[in-house]
């Protein structure tokens, strides 16, 4: 039997909105759990734009997107939320009791009451490569990632990008695999210079290849493959290749959320703008994944909407317990929660 | 105001005014052209706003910087003249400019 985390509130995503969202439920004394895909907490924030000013957080005349998550790490803690990273909520149910079930893509279980759908523009997914016909390749000689070194042990392997990861994963394969060709489309790199030094060195040492270009074709037969083409300055040159490894960045999806049975609006999840509920009680969305006529996809609308939603959720979790409207500037007990007073 | 045409990529031609110092791809976002995303909404972060320079015009667009550079790694087709729309700005001396845009962004 799986271990089940119980919390009051799960909010699924770790941007900004998600993050604010612990701040206001945690006034009303209810404990969070966030799940994020990213291996941090920030959303885009953190993985699009981290040093690039945002200008219209009210009270901030600049802030990097990373400093605004920092910011909302420090103002979260007194409540001391609990993250999930690196995980996808796959399933969602609604039991007996009223409260919610989900699961991750690790099989991971979690029980709340509340569940709150804060994933912006969907989770990040790898970006399928611009390579014609790799669809039926996917899973069975293509990754995105590298799970098990062993997987690629004695393969022809070609990994294309320049980033990182597709560096990272050169040099650490290249003594597993039987051989490795790495492919970008030109001879800069955006990985740390270290790695592309050693990159060079050892196909200086004929130890691996590089080649400058962008893979244009591929062969092979039920999922897998045997040769890749590769476009490059001096036409195309073709080369074995049995697992390939494209890295091409992460692109943003609705993924597993669309078969929750909530109704959608063009990926976006509607909800009304007294509670920021769904279309199934106990679930809200918040931030740019939901619509109401006149939405903006703005942060400082995230914010506005976390704090209506509490009320709401705090009305599921207590009920029948009177909500009482209070400023944190006046409010001794919510100075309390915040630590901020004995 | 200054010229500017989108070719879409069935041939469409999307003719239209823009601001000086706004940029290329926020005009094709006005103006609804097809097969410009914008995903990040211009913060050179994604690759989806990527538009072929015409070739009369690439020398006066110059080239795209380091960052600009890195994130057309993403792109689908990258050609010489690739560029980002979101880091085109609209001047008096791209008066007229035509960008096509490609079959697919990434």
């Amino acid at each position: 039997m799986t271990d089940i985390t119980k919390t009051d509130v799960l909010i699924v995503g770790a941007g900004p909105v998600g993050l604010f969202a612990v701040f206001e439920l945690g006034l009303f004394d209810m404990k969070c759990h966030l799940i994020d895909i990213l291996d941090r907490p920030g959303g885009q924030c953190a993985e699009l734009y981290p040093e690039k000013p945002i200008y219209d957080i009210p009270g901030w005349p600049s802030i990097s997107a990373q400093g605004l998550v920092d910011k909302l790490l420090e103002q979260i803690a007194p409540f001391k939320p609990d993250f999930t990273y690196n995980r996808m909520v796959s399933s969602l149910e609604k039991l007996e009791d009223g409260s919610f079930r989900v699961t991750t893509d690790e099989n991971e279980v979690f029980e709340a009451k509340v569940v709150v759908i804060a994933a912006g523009g969907g989770s990040f997914q790898p970006k399928r490569p611009p390579i014609p016909g790799i669809e039926p390749y996917e899973g069975k000689s293509v990754f995105y990632s590298v799970r098990r070194m062993e997987d690629f042990r004695g393969h022809d392997l070609v990994i294309v990008g320049g980033g990182d990861s597709a560096l990272d994963w050169t040099l650490n394969l290249q003594p597993v695999a039987k051989s490795v060709t790495l492919v970008h489309r030109r001879p800069e790199f955006r990985a740390a210079p270290d790695s592309v030094n050693k990159m060079y060195a050892m196909q200086e040492m004929k130890q691996l290849d590089f080649q400058v270009g962008q893979v244009t074709g591929l062969t092979g037969a039920d999922g897998q493959l045997s040769s890749a083409v590769i476009k490059g300055p001096d036409g195309d040159v073709e080369v074995p290749c049995t697992r390939m490894l494209p890295f091409f960045g992460l692109t943003m999806k609705l993924g597993p959320i669309a078969e929750w049975g909530l109704n959608l609006h063009e990926n976006l999840i509607p909800v009304d703008t007294e509670k920021f509920q769904t279309s199934v009680p106990g679930i809200f969305a918040v931030g740019d994944i939901n619509w109401y006529p006149g939405k903006l996809k703005l942060i400082l609308s995230g914010f506005h909407e976390v704090a209506l939603m509490a009320q709401a959720a705090k009305r599921i979790i207590s009920p029948g317990e009177r909500i009482v409207f209070q400023y944190t500037t006046s409010s001794t007990s919510l100075q309390k929660k915040l630590g901020v007073v004995d | 105001m200054t010229k500017l045409t989108f070719i879409a990529h069935d041939g469409t031609q999307f003719d239209m005014d823009a601001e000086n110092g706004s940029t290329v791809m926020e005009n094709a976002i006005r103006n609804a052209v097809p097969g410009i995303e914008a995903e990040c909404g211009g913060a050179c972060a994604c690759a989806t706003c990527h538009v072929y320079v015409d070739e009369a015009w690439t020398a006066q667009v110059g080239e795209p910087e380091a960052m600009e550079e890195d994130m057309l790694d993403f792109a689908y087709d990258v050609q010489p003249n690739s560029r980002l729309s979101c880091q085109i700005k609209v001047r008096d001396a791209l008066d007229g400019l035509v960008v096509r845009v490609p079959a697919r962004q990434g």
